[in-house]
């Protein structure tokens, strides 16, 4: 367990040909970051369940950041976005790419075709509040499954209309709370958090369940996702705690 | 600083892994509090029980910057059918938010606690330092000392610096909650905050009542930290700064 903590925090000094490791531009925090994400990995159990309540704790939850990709009120209103809500994302699809054997595209319907999975989970936003919904959805490892995920892949990537690239590692990915969510509180998931999908990531905080998929991209090297990730946007990558 | 009258015989010194641990902490725990109310900044108000956020009733809103009673909530609706269903609202106010880094200053600052804490805590434990310096013995507590100890310090009749770890009873009590008590209450509360932690160690927060009394804890248990820091910092200036400062740093 020393061992791997050691291990990792070491890696922290090596220049990845191939990365595993988030970067960290020589920042200090980033390197806390990372060390805080190779402990979690090294000490805790990447399987375990994060607490699942009964309908009577759900509780009123708010809707921050975006919460209509497509209004042109914002900064960067997607006319994508409002196109498909328009159309009541009758034409909406998740593309499922990069390094998988058939990669797909998956409409709203088709995604509800999947096996189910309905989960009453906490979010913890980073601003310190929290907040309990049910979520439906179907588990990333179906779809991942379904696609035919490589041996190769080490992360999964997706991305949003409203600007935002993310990613997981595998433990997470193929997590069974990890679920791309259309349903909240027993109807549609509404727009303010999230239509048609968005991801839930359930040990970590809220930033990282991230609303309005539009595509995934499976990869076998760190992707920080650039301008519109976290890291380079000043926040840790990993958000366990 | 000794309620038994005079230094003790055979001067002993801090010990060079106490005055390490010691000011290791100290840079840590200041790092600690200052990221820690920024983070807090960010949502100044604290709840008891599973969850709270802005639509549900705060135990206690703190008056700590513009996100204190913000606007730019809109109409809010109700996710059922009920009377008094849980509700949903969107925000439009830009609320201030520095949680980037300070909650990565935050964590890292946190392995410079919990690393030397840890170290501090089993070598006090096996060389002794705890026995012979920190834990009060019960002949302390007899005829009102502890009582004289404390009607001492409240009239800051503080006695001269022995150059070492030579504590009154009033000190020995202090040292041991905070050492024992408070730090790692405010490290628990801390772990206990994490949806990763908490999903592999579900006691962490059942233990509190919830995620949301840990943080509350963990705010009032900081509060209490700084104070103590406050008040040890007087006590070491008036008990004799330079001494004090060189037995703790380059001993005599």
């Amino acid at each position: 367990m020393l061992l791997t903590t050691a291990g990792s925090a070491a890696a922290l000094f090596l220049p990845a040909c191939s990365r595993k490791l988030p970067p960290t531009y020589g920042n200090l925090l980033r390197m806390g970051d990372t060390l805080t994400y190779a402990a979690h990995r090294a000490l805790l159990n990447g399987k375990a369940l994060a607490k699942e309540y009964t309908r009577a704790d759900i509780t009123s939850f708010p809707a921050i950041g975006t919460v209509d990709p497509g209004d042109p009120k914002n900064k960067k209103p997607s006319p994508i976005y409002r196109q498909l809500q328009s159309g009541r994302f009758a034409d909406w699809r998740l593309t499922v790419e990069g390094l998988v054997a058939r990669p797909g595209s998956y409409s709203l319907a088709d995604l509800k075709s999947f096996p189910s999975r309905t989960q009453i989970t906490r979010q913890s936003c980073e601003e310190g509040w929290s907040a309990i919904a049910e979520w439906t959805g179907v588990p990333l490892s179906l779809v991942l499954d379904a696609v035919g995920m490589l041996p190769s892949a080490r992360f999964v990537s997706y991305y949003s209309y409203d600007d935002w690239a993310d990613s997981i590692d595998l433990i997470d990915a193929l997590h069974p709370q990890t679920m791309l969510a259309y349903g909240m509180n027993g109807k549609d998931l509404p727009i303010p958090h999230g239509a048609p999908v968005r991801m839930r990531v359930e040990t970590q905080l809220g930033y990282r369940s991230v609303k309005y998929l539009e595509r995934i991209v499976v990869k076998d090297d760190f992707d920080d996702g650039g301008e519109k990730g976290n890291i380079q946007q000043g926040w840790s990558w990993y958000a366990g705690i | 600083m000794n309620s038994l009258g005079g230094k003790e015989a055979g001067v002993s010194q801090h010990a060079a892994w106490v005055k390490l641990a010691h000011w290791i902490v100290t840079v840590s725990f200041f790092a600690l509090a200052f990221s820690g109310v920024i983070v807090l900044m960010a949502h100044p108000r604290l709840y008891w029980g599973e969850t709270g956020n802005n639509l549900t009733p705060a135990l206690l809103e703190l008056p700590l910057g513009r996100n204190h009673h913000h606007p730019g909530w809109e109409q809010p609706t109700a996710f059922f059918a009920q009377e008094g269903s849980p509700v949903t609202a969107n925000r439009n106010f830009e609320i201030f938010n520095e949680n980037g880094w300070a909650r990565s200053l935050h964590f890292l600052a946190a392995w410079f606690l919990v690393a030397p804490g840890a170290v501090y805590l089993f070598a006090g434990l096996f060389s002794g330092h705890f026995r012979r310096h920190l834990w009060p013995r019960s002949r302390e507590f007899a005829r009102g000392l502890l009582r004289q100890d404390l009607w001492d310090h409240l009239r800051l009749r503080i006695a001269a610096a022995t150059g070492g770890p030579h504590y009154g009873v009033l000190q020995k009590c202090t040292y041991c909650s905070v050492v024992f008590g408070a730090l790692p209450l405010a490290v628990v509360t801390g772990l206990a905050m994490s949806p990763a932690i908490t999903a592999s160690y579900p006691f962490l927060s059942g233990m509190f009542g919830g995620v949301q009394s840990a943080r509350t804890i963990h705010f009032f248990i900081s509060l209490l930290l700084v104070l103590f820091v406050l008040v040890h910092a007087i006590m070491v200036v008036k008990s004799g700064f330079r001494r004090q400062m060189r037995a703790m740093t380059m001993g005599e």
